[in-house]
């Protein structure tokens, strides 16, 4: 395979990847925003928070995943915004973006984490 | 630019879509970092909320609801034409997602007030 | 709407550094932009390059920038595009070099065309011979219709002059390309399906595409490029997923 075949295939699987977490978010920020606009109803409180989070699988896995694909679709949506406005395009402009998302994700799972234990 | 050329509903989605998407992903580290204060202890936390209540935050946090909700609602539309091919009554599905945007808005400020 | 005596006309002048010359030209009941046009090279300056051919809508060789929106000259009323004054701007198509005057070079355009593999590759007859017998399409076929709704292109470039992603991206294939790939995707004759999808792939094809539809919302033609790329960004993702390509 050549160099530019290559580079075709890593921008089309990083297209594949957007569409595939923006699936996932279809799902999990209808679930985030029924859950903020019923957590707010009588104010916010730490207790309250961590009294839903604290010890549940359910949502660790749920915000695990969600940090995660959140993660990692902002940084595809900001490595178009970049090509398109300032012209930052290849190879490396795409490493840097994807190393940017997956670190953004690893500060929400370890948010996610201290949430639940 | 020539807005004389990007006038029509579509286009207008896209500019929505790109400007709350770039907003969101900036603020996606912000928000991390905010809950991750509860790993130093439920009191951090809490100091953290009661900071939030401030009006000018409440506010902030109405634009959010509201810039996250088009991200979704646009999202679904591009998503439909995408994967199923939803060619027609583009312009309406326009229309839903900006109804879809301000209501949840509406609704989040109805609960936190 | 009242209609004024006489068209004030602003027409691009020179190369890309070139400027706007002012023209009044007589206004008349049913004409049109390219009537206008021909009127001022005609009775008021030879000097003008513009082009055209057909007159009736089948060429593709006249559209131009008309009060800042790409349209088919020929085609279009002055009282549909004019204000009340009778203020009329006309420049070469955007998102191409200038040749001169009112004359943009389709040459990226085209070239284009070619490296999205826009020509069609019988199956059959690799070697371009022609085939032994004729092939059965049945016309209310999905992918008969899926081709039908884009066959219609006349190659005129108002949706690569209206595509924003094209003013982005110099590299961008643009939505009549990839409309006729999609075309020839869904040819069931022909062979080079999955080299034509390997040349749209990526940032340089569809997967650049912002949904703007600027291309659908322009098209003389009322032909839908937004929605044929789409149908090639979902092609393009079940096959990537399904480790078919």
């Amino acid at each position: 395979m050549n160099r530019s075949r290559q580079a075709i295939r890593g921008q089309t699987h990083l297209w594949v990847v957007q569409r595939v977490t923006a699936m996932l978010l279809a799902v999990a920020v209808t679930v985030h925003l029924v859950t903020i606009i019923g957590a707010v109803r009588g104010g916010l409180s730490a207790t309250e928070i961590l009294g839903r989070l604290q010890g549940h699988e359910g949502w660790l896995i749920f915000y695990v995943v969600f940090a995660l694909a959140a993660g990692l679709h902002g940084a595809i949506g900001l490595r178009a915004i970049a090509a398109e406005t300032i012209g930052l395009r290849g190879r490396g402009a795409d490493l840097a973006w994807l190393a940017a998302g997956l670190a953004t994700a690893a500060f929400g799972i370890r948010a996610a984490i201290g949430l639940y234990a | 630019m020539d807005l004389r050329t990007r006038s029509h509903p579509t286009w207008i989605a896209f500019l929505v879509h790109r400007v709350s998407g770039l907003l969101l992903a900036l603020f996606l580290p912000l928000h991390f970092w905010a809950l991750g204060t509860a790993i130093e202890g439920e009191a951090r936390l809490e100091g953290f909320l009661r900071w939030a209540d401030n009006p000018l935050v409440k506010a902030a946090e109405t634009i959010l609801v509201v810039l996250l909700a088009a991200h979704l609602a646009g999202g679904l539309r591009v998503m439909a034409l995408e994967f199923l091919g939803w060619r027609r009554r583009q312009k309406d599905m326009v229309a839903a997602s900006a109804g879809l945007a301000l209501l949840a808005g509406l609704l989040f400020l109805l609960n936190v007030v | 709407m009242a209609e004024a005596a006489s068209l004030k006309v602003s027409v691009w002048r020179g190369g890309e550094d070139g400027g706007f010359a002012r023209y009044d030209v007589p206004a008349r009941a049913n004409q049109t932009v390219l009537d206008v046009v021909t009127h001022i090279q005609r009775e008021l300056d030879p000097s003008l390059a513009y082009r055209f051919a057909c007159r009736v809508g089948m060429c593709g060789s006249c559209a131009m920038t008309v009060n800042g929106r790409a349209r088919w000259t020929c085609r279009t009323h002055v009282r549909k595009v004019v204000d009340a004054d009778g203020a009329l701007e006309l420049r070469p198509l955007a998102n191409l070099p200038v040749i001169r005057d009112l004359a943009a070079d389709l040459a990226p355009f085209f070239d284009k065309w070619q490296r999205a593999k826009g020509s069609f590759q019988p199956k059959d007859a690799p070697d371009g011979a022609v085939p032994e017998d004729f092939a059965v399409v049945p016309p209310g076929s999905k992918a008969r219709r899926e081709a039908d709704a884009g066959i219609e292109c006349i190659g005129c470039a108002v949706c690569y002059a209206s595509c924003d992603v094209v003013a982005w991206n110099p590299d961008y294939l643009g939505p009549a390309a990839m409309n006729r790939a999609w075309t020839l995707v869904n040819d069931v004759r022909d062979g080079a399906r999955g080299e034509r999808l390997e040349a749209v792939a990526g940032d340089a094809g569809c997967h650049s595409c912002h949904s703007t539809q600027s291309c659908t919302e322009r098209c003389p033609k009322n032909l839908d490029p937004s929605s044929a790329i789409a149908g090639l960004k979902r092609t393009l993702f079940w096959d990537t997923l399904l480790g078919r390509r």
